[in-house]
C-alpha cells in the first residue's frame, strides 16, 4: 500500500513532550506544572446560561458568524476593556476555541512562499499552522533580558521581501511576557512601514498583573492590519466549552467567514450561549480568578528565585519560564530527570521553539499547597545534581 | 488603602492563620511590610477581629439558627439606632441587619435547639415596646455559610498536559 499521508502531515513535527504523557501515566504522586488551562470551574452563571439554552431547546446551528447576541456582547466587552470597536454585524466571527481562529487566520493570509514571522517562543500551534498553508514559519527571537518581549529591532532583522504576516501571543505562552501600550507602538511601525499583517493572539489578556492591560490594536495603524483573536478559555475558565472569536476589519473577516463556513459551520450552540453568560454576568468569578493567579505568581516566582532557578517577573498568563542553563542540562534532559526523579512535571522551554531552550515553562493554576510542594522538589533536584 | 493591602485583607478574611512568610510571598511584600500594613489596618478598625469557621454540629453541640424578620417604631431623635443597640447585645443574636423592604430588622439568632429560639424571641424579642411584629424563619439545614461550601463537592478532572 502506498503512503496515504500528505508529506505536508510527514513534515509537521510530532508533539515535543509525547514521552512525558507516558512517563506520568505510571505515575500517582505527580504534581503537574504542565498544564494550560485555569484550574477553576467555570463560573456557574455562563454553565447556568449553556444549560438553559439547552433546556429550551436551543440545539442548531447558529450563524456561521455566531450569536448575534454573542457578538454584541463580544463587541461591548472590547469597547469596554479596550476602547476598541469591532462591528458585530461584519466584523467579528465566533469560532471553535481560539485553536480555530488561528487556523482560519493563518489560512486567510498565507499563500505558499509567504514568511510568516512567529515571536519565538511560541505557543506550539503556530508554526504547524503556517506549515499546513505552505507558508515559511521564521522565529522572532524574544530574550529573557527584555523581559521576552517582541522588540523592533528583532522584528525588523527577520523582514525579507517575503514577509507577509506576524503572529505573536501577548501575554505570552510559555514566558508569561507582555508587552505594554509603547511596545506595541514600536512593532506597529515596522508592521506598517513594511505592509505587513498582524495576528494577535490575546486570550490571557485578562491575566495581566501589574500593569495595564492591552491589546495591539490599540496601537496607531493595526487596527486596518490586525486578526485580532480572543476567548473565554482562559479569562472565564471555559476551555472545554470551544468558543472563542476573531475581529478584523470588514474584508479579512469576511474572507475568514469563508473558511470557517465550509470547516466549522458554526461554534458549539450551547457555548455561545454559555458565552454570553459569561460576558454578562461573570466579571466577579474572572477578577476573583485572576486575583489569586497573582497571588500565586508571586508565590511561585519568588520560591523559584529564592531556590536559584532565575526567572523573570512574568506579568501576565499564568506561566513562570525559569532558566535552567546553570545547571549544564538541557530543558528536556532537565525536565526528565524532574519529573522520574521528583515526580514534578514541567514543559521544556525548547518545545516552545529555539528562543525557549535552557528554560522550563511552569504553570502556576495549581492550587499554592501543591505550588510550595514542587518548589520544594524542584529544590531538592537541584540541590542533587 | 492600595491594591496590596486589598490582597492582604482578601488573604486574611479567606484564612487569618496562614504563615507570615506565606501571605508575604503572596503579596510580594517583606514580613515586615506585611505586619505594618496588617496592624495599620487593625488601628483603623478595618480588620475587625480574627475567627474561627466552625462546624458546631460536628463538635457534638445542638446547634439551631433562624432568621427573624422584625418590624419596629423608630424612635424620635435616635431612628433604628437604639432599638438595635439593644437588640444586639443579646448574644442570641449573631447578627443584625436594617433592611429594606416589608421588615426594618433582619437579625440571625443562634441557639442549641428550636426551642431555645422560640424561647429567645417570644420571651425577649417579641415583647420589646418597639417591636410590632416577628416573623420567624428556621434553618432546616445549611449549604453555604460566610462563603465556605458545607457539603463534599468533587472537582472537575484536568490533562497533566497541555498548551
Amino acid at each position: 500500500m502506498r503512503d496515504f499521508i500528505s508529506a505536508r502531515t510527514h513534515n509537521i513535527p510530532p508533539s515535543g513532550i509525547r514521552r512525558f504523557f507516558d512517563i506520568v501515566q505510571e505515575m500517582d504522586d505527580v504534581i503537574s506544572l504542565g498544564v494550560g488551562e485555569p484550574d477553576y470551574a467555570t463560573p456557574w452563571v455562563a454553565c447556568e446560561a449553556g444549560i438553559a439554552s439547552v433546556e429550551q431547546g436551543q440545539t442548531s446551528y447558529t450563524s456561521n458568524r455566531g450569536l448575534p447576541a454573542l457578538r454584541t456582547e463580544v463587541s461591548r466587552y472590547l469597547g469596554k476593556r479596550f476602547g476598541i470597536q469591532y462591528h458585530p454585524e461584519d466584523e467579528m466571527v465566533i469560532t471553535t476555541g481560539a485553536s480555530e481562529a488561528l487556523d482560519i487566520a493563518i489560512r486567510t493570509v498565507t499563500d505558499p512562499g509567504d514568511e510568516i514571522l512567529i515571536a519565538d517562543p511560541s505557543y506550539v500551534s503556530y508554526s504547524p499552522g503556517v506549515m499546513l498553508s505552505d507558508g515559511v514559519p521564521v522565529r522572532v527571537p524574544c530574550r529573557m533580558e527584555d523581559e521576552f518581549r517582541l522588540t523592533p529591532d528583532a522584528l525588523m532583522e527577520k523582514i525579507t521581501p517575503k514577509s507577509k504576516a506576524v503572529i505573536c501571543n501577548f501575554p505570552n505562552n510559555p514566558t508569561g511576557g507582555v508587552m505594554s501600550r509603547e511596545d506595541y507602538r514600536g512593532i506597529a511601525e515596522i508592521i506598517c512601514d513594511h505592509d505587513l499583517l498582524l495576528i494577535s493572539d490575546e486570550i490571557y489578556t485578562e491575566m495581566t498583573y501589574d500593569g495595564e492591560m492591552t491589546s495591539a490594536v490599540q496601537a496607531e495603524g493595526l487596527r486596518e492590519r490586525t486578526i485580532l483573536i480572543n476567548g473565554f478559555s482562559k479569562a472565564y475558565a471555559m476551555t472545554g466549552w470551544r468558543v472563542a472569536y476573531l475581529c478584523a476589519p470588514k474584508e479579512l473577516c469576511d474572507a475568514a467567514l469563508k473558511i470557517h463556513q465550509y470547516v466549522m459551520l458554526s461554534a458549539p450552540t450551547m457555548s455561545q450561549y454559555a458565552a454570553v453568560g459569561a460576558l454578562k454576568n461573570a466579571d466577579l468569578d474572572r477578577e476573583e480568578m485572576v486575583t489569586e493567579y497573582q497571588m500565586r505568581r508571586n508565590l511561585f516566582v519568588r520560591g523559584l528565585n529564592r531556590i536559584g532557578l532565575t526567572c523573570h517577573l512574568p506579568r501576565g498568563a499564568f506561566y513562570a519560564f525559569p532558566s535552567i542553563k546553570e545547571f549544564g542540562l538541557s530543558d528536556v534532559e532537565f525536565a526528565e530527570r524532574l519529573l522520574i526523579e521528583h515526580h514534578v512535571a514541567v514543559v521544556p522551554g525548547s518545545v516552545f521553539g529555539p528562543s525557549g531552550a535552557g528554560h522550563l515553562r511552569c504553570s502556576y493554576a495549581i492550587s499554592r499547597e501543591d505550588l510550595r510542594e514542587a518548589v520544594r522538589r524542584i529544590e531538592a533536584f537541584t540541590t542533587s545534581l | 488603602m492600595d491594591a496590596k493591602d486589598w490582597l492582604l485583607l482578601r488573604i486574611l478574611e479567606e484564612d487569618s492563620t496562614q504563615e507570615l512568610s506565606e501571605v508575604a510571598d503572596l503579596t510580594d511584600l517583606t514580613e515586615a511590610e506585611v505586619e505594618d500594613r496588617v496592624s495599620a489596618m487593625e488601628d483603623d478598625r478595618i480588620i475587625r477581629g480574627y475567627c474561627a469557621s466552625i462546624d458546631w454540629e460536628k463538635a457534638g453541640e445542638g446547634v439551631a439558627a433562624a432568621t427573624v424578620n422584625l418590624k419596629v417604631t423608630p424612635e424620635r431623635d435616635f431612628g433604628y439606632d437604639r432599638i438595635a443597640e439593644r437588640i444586639a447585645r443579646f448574644p442570641q443574636v449573631s447578627s443584625l441587619r436594617l433592611i429594606s423592604g416589608e421588615y426594618d430588622f433582619e437579625i440571625r439568632v443562634t441557639g442549641r435547639n428550636i426551642q431555645d429560639i422560640t424561647r429567645f424571641v417570644s420571651e425577649q424579642i417579641a415583647p420589646m415596646e418597639q417591636i410590632r411584629e416577628t416573623g420567624t424563619i428556621l434553618v432546616m439545614k445549611s449549604y453555604k455559610e460566610n462563603g465556605r461550601i458545607l457539603y463534599d463537592r468533587k472537582e472537575g478532572e484536568r490533562l497533566l498536559f497541555s498548551f
